[in-house]
């Protein structure tokens, strides 16, 4: 006889569980006792045993689904059993992705202005007679009125001032301030591990942060000149990554990775570079960045960050980074300071290039400068050390030249 | 119009009455040779003889008593109470007899009496000498209480209280009997159970008899609408029994709020009685709870300071009436 498998309470506060694994498929054998899916309380993940023998005959929940406790999450039963009049019970499983939004019902209310808010307190509306007198006359959803009267009571002002569209002297402002709506996102598998690494690199690796001032004037120059001469359109972030890997080269602790009881010291610089997606941040990654020229560097970026951006990256371009840079210039961010990415060591934020008046050979002349902010994890990195490898990162963008070598 | 003080108006209702009807007449303590312990019958034993104006003795059971009888079997008596504190040694003949005759017999006698003195407290007294006892009259079926703040009322009303052929109670103030106001010239009455808005307001209410209307509302209505820029309608009911409900229930439902003020105590206070039938007929005009202010709950004291701060005042009015309009 087919028998349904139900959402089994877990923990004394679950409500509701989410299906992480089920290793029996549809159609395969089920042995009484065996683990027959893996669920996700509110408190851990647990494994669910089959209490019956036969056939999964169905899959109602699958992978990554949701349902409420007593819900119908699959069922078992004889190879040629009728099943349907099973799947019609339980409770209806909600989807697996999407946002679950938890807004409170808001029914649209006639003639009212936007002052018209939620109240935030639970429980029966209060109001005095006259003004639940008046909202009924005006159709005014008293839930939705800010009381000014003792313990939230909405008086008739309270409804003057809404019917009227503007504020009453006597009212104070925090009256028409709309409390708004939240609603409760589920995370995307990126988002949790953005969520979960960046905790982890932020609480376990002790950041500190130096910044230094680059003329990028001559960086300008030379971009110019290659965009001019050349069929490149060269960036400045492909200028960076390439300044960014000879400054590595020549300081290999920042091109490092702390092991607990050993740190390592790259000799080849794969940059990792911050990519901004809808869902979160990817970081491609650029292999051996010092040996790569220009046109190479330009072109594999622009082919990785329009992958990544189209989610369409496989895990070994992604993955493997010795250093990361990270830049918001194009937001017109000055200075910021990134969070180290483990297991790398440091991590480089530049900011935005600003056109200012600089001091040059005792003149006061208009230049273009930009910030860059090295985040270091201190368990192997010292402050020296990291001032060094900005000392040449920037002397080696002031002249660019010698990246053509 | 003339000019006249309480007590002239007062004495004027008295005199006409007897005047225009020969049934009435006039008994109580000093009422005669004396002429009034505060001068209000004045004169009437000179012009009526002593058969319509009686001195009695000190012994309210008995000529209140004396008075029911009389009324019972034809005559229109009025009997004066020194104070309406010594009602309260008559209170058996008032509540037992006079009260409940009418129903008692079946309709067969009706009890044509007033009972008239002053109410309240006047200064420094004592708790048993200073009492607002209307509360307690209104409390029994057959009684009529009436309770006049102006001379026009106090004289338009009496007239009619003579001629009611049921027992009133009719309360005045001993300290307002010099207090002189406008009365119309000739022949005038007032209806029982009919108040008037004595001034036109739109924001509070304010419902109020007797001495407290005429020495602390008005006091403070003037105050609080400067200070409060705001407009305050003063309804003096005149009659507390039968109670102008409509006409306090229509302010209502102008002005949304409401404040009652009187001299007696709290609990089952008039206020009490006028609050509930606010609830229950302007309950969806009403913005904020009925406020009350009343006499403390307590033995009215002799010492000045506490005698003033026992007694409803402008500051307590003030915080009434600020809190109905959400203003404390």
């Amino acid at each position: 006889m087919a028998t349904k498998v139900l959402m089994p309470k877990l923990s004394d506060t679950m409500e509701e569980g989410v299906i992480l694994k089920w290793l029996r498929k549809e159609g395969e054998k089920v042995k009484q006792g065996e683990i027959l899916v893996e669920i996700e309380s509110d408190k851990a993940d647990m494994e669910l045993e089959a209490y019956d023998s036969g056939i999964l005959r169905k899959i109602v929940v699958p992978e990554g689904g949701k349902a409420p406790i007593g819900g119908l999450i699959a069922v078992i039963g004889e190879a040629e059993e009728d099943v349907a009049s099973l799947l019609t019970g339980g409770s209806t499983p909600s989807e697996g992705k999407g946002a679950t939004k938890s807004t409170a019902a808001q029914t649209e209310v006639k003639s009212l202005p936007a002052a018209a808010v939620p109240q935030p307190t639970g429980g029966k509306t209060k109001a005095s007679p006259l003004a639940r007198r008046l909202a009924g006359d005006h159709q005014v959803d008293l839930s939705r009125v800010h009381g000014s009267g003792p313990r939230g009571r909405i008086i008739k002002r309270d409804l003057e001032v809404l019917l009227s569209g503007k504020s009453a002297q006597r009212v104070s402002s925090s009256a028409l301030i709309v409390p708004g709506t939240a609603e409760d996102l589920d995370l995307s598998p990126i988002r949790k591990t953005i969520a979960k690494r960046m905790a982890e690199s932020k609480a376990t690796a002790p950041h500190f942060y130096v910044t230094i001032e680059i003329d990028m004037d001559p960086a300008r120059t030379f971009r110019e000149q290659i965009n001019t001469v050349t069929e490149l359109k060269l960036s400045f972030t492909d200028i960076i990554i390439k300044a960014t890997a000879a400054a590595l080269m020549k300081h290999p602790q920042v091109n490092g990775s702390f092991l607990g009881d050993k740190m390592r010291q790259h000799h080849y610089a794969h940059i990792g570079v911050a990519v901004a997606m809808e869902e979160g941040l990817v970081t491609p990654v650029l292999r051996n960045c010092e040996q790569k020229r220009f046109d190479q560097i330009n072109a594999e970026l622009s082919d990785l960050a329009d992958r990544a951006r189209s989610r369409k990256l496989k895990p070994e371009e992604y993955t493997g980074a010795t250093f990361t840079i990270s830049n918001l210039g194009m937001f017109g961010i000055d200075t910021f300071a990134a969070i180290v990415n483990p297991p790398e060591g440091a991590i480089l934020a530049t900011g935005t290039i600003v056109e200012k008046p600089v001091v040059k050979a005792g003149q006061i002349v208009i230049g273009h400068t930009m910030k860059a902010t090295l985040s270091s994890d201190h368990r192997i990195i010292d402050g020296a050390v990291a001032a060094r490898f900005l000392q040449d990162f920037k002397m080696i963008l002031e002249n660019p030249a010698s990246l053509v070598l | 119009m003339a000019i006249v003080s309480l007590r002239e108006a007062i004495n004027q209702a008295i005199d006409e009455e007897m005047a225009r009807d020969e049934r009435v007449f006039l008994m109580g303590e000093e009422v005669a040779s004396y002429q009034g312990a505060y001068k209000v019958s004045q004169g009437l034993l000179q012009k009526w003889g002593p058969m319509r104006i009686l001195d009695t003795p000190i012994a309210e059971a008995g000529f209140a008593g004396l008075g029911v009888g009389a009324a019972m079997v034809g005559l229109r008596p009025i009997v004066e109470f020194m104070t309406w504190n010594f009602s309260l040694v008559a209170y058996d003949q008032i509540v037992n007899n006079a009260a409940k005759m009418l129903s008692m017999s079946g309709g067969n006698f009706h009890v044509p009496i007033v009972f008239r003195g002053p109410g309240g407290a006047a200064h420094g007294l004592g708790a048993t000498h200073s009492q607002a006892l209307e509360s307690i009259y209104a409390h029994i079926p057959g009684l009529k209480v009436v309770m006049p703040s102006t001379c026009k009322d106090a004289k338009g009303l009496l007239k009619t209280s003579i001629r009611d052929d049921n027992p009133i109670v009719f309360i005045e103030s001993e300290v307002m009997y010099g207090d002189k106001g406008e009365i119309p010239d000739g022949e005038y009455t007032i209806p029982l159970g009919v108040g008037e808005v004595k001034k036109t307001g739109s924001d509070v209410t304010i419902v109020s008899w007797s001495k407290i209307l005429a020495y602390v509302v008005w006091k403070a209505v003037d105050a609080l609408q400067e200070e409060l820029n705001i407009s305050i309608e003063v309804i003096d009911p005149r009659t507390i029994k039968p109670m102008d409900y409509d006409l306090i229930v229509e302010s209502v439902k102008k002005t949304n709020r409401l404040v009652i003020v009187e001299e007696g105590w709290p609990f089952a206070g008039v206020g009490a009685q006028i609050s509930h039938e606010v609830s229950s007929r302007a309950f969806d005009y009403l913005d904020a709870p009925v406020e009350r202010v009343t006499q403390e709950d307590v033995p009215l004291p002799y010492a000045h300071e506490l005698e003033v701060r026992s007694l409803p005042s402008v500051d307590k009015i003030r915080a009434a009436v600020k809190k109905v309009l959400y203003r404390d």
